[in-house]
């Protein structure tokens, strides 16, 4: 199909409305409000125009557990959630730590034809951490892998992690660490606090996360090469990363929408729902996150969408799996985390910043991943790959409805600020009035 | 009363905790006789769910259940979720459709009792017989009825009643509800134990914290001793069992450091020579066998106040005839 | 609702006394004799006939040779447990000698349906074989809905259904009286 498409009326960024004529997979032009046509019109009257969402942090599940999510069923929740590419994570069955793995995961994604799905390549073999998997020929495969990450696991020898940080260099890749030290965590099923004192949990100290940053962005800076780190989720770890980045540390960050709302009270219900790796933290470290956010501290939003069948959360809270879905609501959360207190709406809330949305869930994603033809400019010549937000709808979160194959959404009853009402994918809709086109 | 279920000593307000006692009071009186069999529950079903070993606290719940003539059936649930046997959830459909009235569950992991009573799968009572390293309320309450015969004559609350606990706090279900209950109740409470073996943030508990049991002893009026696990060795919680029964092991040298009518309790069961010598273990002032009995009264108790009314369709209005 | 009064409080003294010399008169006299009060008001009407009891014997009750007399709590015996919320035990206390062959004076203050007393005959045979079990009640209100029937009567009281009987004792009320009320429905 290669009708010209109108998006009508948009505002890009949140600013004055405008419209976007699209033509091929590209803008074409942007033209004031009434003058442009096309053959095909979505209406944006209202809404936000934002560059497609970059997710750096999915779980796919696919190949190995598709009864969680498969390629096709993660590709629709991330459309519908307003993102045009997600970093699938190497967890899998088989482990994505060979070309083979990375380029069937991706060409699969580029059948299912949603979102741009960039395998995300394992660090070592096996995410057994002991022996770096073959990250040169994953590199240049058809997949084109630019991040590594053992995510699940974190990588824990440091001269391998040493090692890894300097081979990536060779082309450009990006080591994403999954910061946990196995030894303080055994066992562990929520964060160390007084509450799991109380509650009679396996604590996960903050400083099992700290140690590991600190001693990874000393790496990253004496090997000058870049480091990721994943879901970032303890006020200590953004102090760490501040002061690298201070010091001019090639580090960049990222946390989760969950981290940025949920606190570790909810785990007193024992509902496994809430079970996640990370763990929910403290409101002061919820706090600590948000304003990083907003300082540059942390870079980007990612969902770190973790899907888990129904019988992985329908059991004791030691026997349950971790991991929350977040593809389909993460727009929403960061539409009321992302303030700024200066733009206040009618009713006195601080508004939402969407530049600074733009920036942390799709221009500076794609840069840290390298994706060339995501989080480009909303301007002619672009790559059309857009994302149209309806701040005046409301949405309540409700896990039957969800395009995920999985249910473990904490924010079941939760009403969302607004809902996607269109995508646009490589200049094609994917999502139109809210649903799969 | 104290609602549909006992999962946790710390949803007990004073006055709850005083009727539990008040309860077990009579009903010892009660069955202190030849016929230690009341009519009450009679037709009720009380299910012990039990995925942990622990023969002494199910036989108690079900001499307490048949005291009561309800009809008990022990269901040795062995395989957890994790190892694969039947999960909880279905385990928990199979006794709803067998019609239980209440289900006492022990299980392994912390909470479980509370996925039991919340997720909707069963209509009955949940009792926790002891969940993870989470609470254990009838143990507390039992242990709160032991001292309260000796400490208190029998009646009221613990109100200034100076009570030590000490060993593996951190591991601890039964401390976690003795400080829970012992503090509603009014007693000070103090737990004893190497660093290693304290929770992160003991020090917001409602209690004292020592790591010197001889500093302690001199000014409580019962002390509880808890058993401490070899397997705790392997996670470099302490170094070995003798240097752990030297700095917190109550012999009879301690025991002499102790006011005269202090009193020495345990949950059981015992390490001997570990954390409790055998000397003081078979002094008249340990009172281990006195709790094991007080916990069927006890465990009487609770499952007549949680069963001994009725269900909301079935009350009626109006004066007793 | 406007309360009467049927007895007053001489008129409630008279009848204690009444039934005890009765008692008395029929046991032939205090061997064998265990009173056991239903709480809560039957057992002081349970301590009152037996203070009245030895009064009227002379007998000394301070070197132990007084009128054996406890409290049987029947709450855990009800055949309506179920229709309320669970209720409070009150205390049981069954004097020392036991109540195997003796004659136990079961005394309660109201006889309505008489289903109390036949919880209270239930919970005496878990207790013991006493050789004869007699009823004492202060008021007797007729509508019995089992073959129960009081031995010794401190007045008839014909009620209708729509009545309410309060006894009322010194020990834990204003006055020794007995009153009916008008309940609506």
């Amino acid at each position: 199909m290669s009708d010209s498409i109108l998006v009508r009326a948009g505002r890009p960024y949140g600013q004055e409305p405008v419209d976007i004529v699209i033509d091929g997979d590209r803008i074409a032009a942007i033209a004031e409000v009434g003058t442009a046509t096309a053959d095909r019109v979505l209406d944006a009257q209202g809404c936000v125009v934002l560059p497609g969402l970059v997710d750096l942090h999915t779980h796919l599940r696919e190949p190995g557990r598709e009864h969680a999510e498969t390629i096709e069923s993660g590709s629709r929740a991330a459309a519908l959630g307003g993102f045009t590419c997600v970093h699938a994570m190497a967890n899998t069955s088989p482990v994505a730590d060979t070309a083979g793995v990375v380029e069937q995961v991706w060409r699969r994604g580029i059948e299912c034809g949603l979102v741009d799905v960039r395998p995300v390549g394992a660090v070592t073999v096996g995410l057994e951490g002991r022996q770096m998997a073959e990250l040169g020929a994953m590199a240049s495969s058809a997949a084109a892998v630019r991040v590594f990450s053992d995510d699940g696991l974190c990588v824990h020898d440091p001269l391998l992690m040493r090692r890894a940080l300097e081979y990536v260099k060779a082309f450009d890749g990006v080591i994403a660490q999954h910061a946990q030290d196995p030894r303080l965590t055994e066992g562990a099923q929520m964060n160390e606090s007084e509450l799991s004192g109380r509650l009679g949990l396996a604590g996960w100290p903050a400083v099992a996360e700290e140690s590991i940053i600190a001693r990874d962005v000393l790496l990253a800076a004496h090997t000058g090469s870049r480091l990721h780190v994943c879901h970032v989720s303890t006020a200590g770890s953004v102090e760490v990363i501040r002061w690298a980045k201070s010091r001019g540390m090639p580090v960049t960050a990222e946390a989760t929408p969950h981290h940025l709302l949920l606190t570790e009270e909810l785990v007193s219900t024992f509902d496994p729902v809430y079970k996640v790796n990370p763990p929910l933290r403290r409101r002061a470290d919820v706090e600590a996150l948000r304003a990083a956010v907003l300082d540059g501290t942390i870079d980007i939003i990612a969902t770190d969408h973790a899907p888990h069948p129904r019988e992985d959360k329908d059991c004791e809270w030691a026997a349950a799996a971790m991991g929350m879905l977040g593809l389909e609501t993460a727009l929403g959360i960061a539409a009321q985390v992302v303030t700024r207190d200066e733009h206040t709406r009618g009713d006195g809330e601080p508004s939402t910043d969407w530049q600074a949305i733009a920036q942390l869930m799709s221009v500076a994603p794609a840069r840290i991943g390298r994706v060339a033809d995501q989080g480009q400019p909303i301007e002619p010549g672009s790559i059309a790959n857009l994302a149209i937000w309806d701040p005046s709808v409301e949405m309540t979160v409700s896990g039957e409805r969800l395009a995920s194959r999985s249910g473990n959404t904490p924010y079941a009853g939760f009403t969302l600020p607004g809902a996607v009402r269109h995508v646009l994918f490589r200049g094609r809709p994917s999502v139109v009035d809210g649903g799969l086109a | 009363m104290i609602g549909r279920h006992l999962l946790s000593a710390q949803d007990l307000t004073s006055a709850d905790a005083v009727r539990i006692l008040d309860t077990a009071g009579e009903l010892a009186t009660v069955t202190d006789r030849s016929v230690k069999k009341l009519p009450t529950l009679r037709g009720r079903t009380v299910v012990t769910l039990f995925f942990e070993d622990s023969t002494r606290t199910r036989i108690s719940f079900e001499l307490a259940a048949k005291r009561l003539s309800a009809d008990v059936i022990n269901f040795a649930a062995k395989g957890s979720s994790l190892s694969k046997g039947e999960s909880l959830k279905d385990t928990a459909l199979t006794l709803e459709a067998m019609g239980a009235d209440a289900v006492i569950i022990r299980h392994g992991a912390s909470g479980a009792p509370y996925r039991l009573a919340n997720a909707g799968w069963i209509q009955g009572s949940v009792i926790n017989a002891g969940d993870g390293t989470h609470e254990h309320p009838t143990q507390a309450l039992l242990d709160a009825f032991t001292l309260r015969n000796h400490l208190r004559a029998g009646s009221g609350d613990l109100a200034g009643a100076r009570v030590a606990i000490v060993g593996d706090i951190l591991h601890s279900r039964v401390a976690r509800s003795n400080v829970a209950l012992l503090r509603t109740l009014g007693a000070q409470v103090t737990v004893v134990a190497p660093p290693t073996l304290l929770p992160y943030g003991v020090d917001t508990w409602p209690c004292d914290v020592g790591y010197d049991i001889d500093d302690v002893l001199p000014h409580v009026d019962a002390v509880m001793m808890l058993r401490v696990q070899a397997e705790r060795m392997a996670g470099s919680y302490f170094p070995n069992e003798l240097e752990y029964s030297r700095r917190y092991g109550l012999d009879s040298r301690r025991m002499a450091l102790m006011p005269a009518e202090a009193i020495v309790l345990h949950p059981g069961p015992m390490n001997r020579g570990v954390e409790i010598s055998a000397e003081v273990a078979d002094s008249p002032r340990a009172v281990v066998v006195e709790q094991v009995t007080n916990g069927v009264h006890v465990r009487m108790a609770v499952l007549y106040l949680l069963l001994g009314g009725g269900p909301e369709e079935l009350m009626v209005e109006g004066a007793d005839r | 609702m406007p309360e009467r009064t049927v007895l007053d409080a001489s008129d409630v003294r008279r009848a204690v006394r009444r039934m005890s010399h009765e008692i008395l008169e029929s046991a032939k006299g205090v061997d064998d004799l265990v009173i056991l009060g239903i709480p809560t008001r039957g057992v002081y009407l349970a301590r009152r006939i037996a203070a009245a009891i030895q009064e009227i014997e002379e007998i000394d009750a301070i070197d132990g040779h007084g009128v054996p007399c406890g409290s049987l709590d029947i709450t855990l015996y009800r055949d309506d447990l179920r229709l309320r919320e669970v209720r409070a035990l009150e205390p049981t206390s069954i004097p020392p000698e036991g109540i195997d062959g003796r004659v136990v004076v079961l005394v309660d203050d109201v006889l309505y349906s008489g289903r109390t007393i036949r919880a209270a005959l239930d919970a005496l045979a878990d207790v013991g074989r006493p050789a004869a079990v007699r009823l004492a009640v202060l008021v007797d209100r007729g509508h019995r809905e089992l073959p129960i029937r009081p031995d010794f009567i401190g007045k008839n009281l014909p009620t209708s259904q729509s009545e309410t009987v309060h006894v009322h004792l010194t020990e834990c009320d204003d006055d020794d009286s007995v009153t009916i009320a008008q309940v609506s429905q």
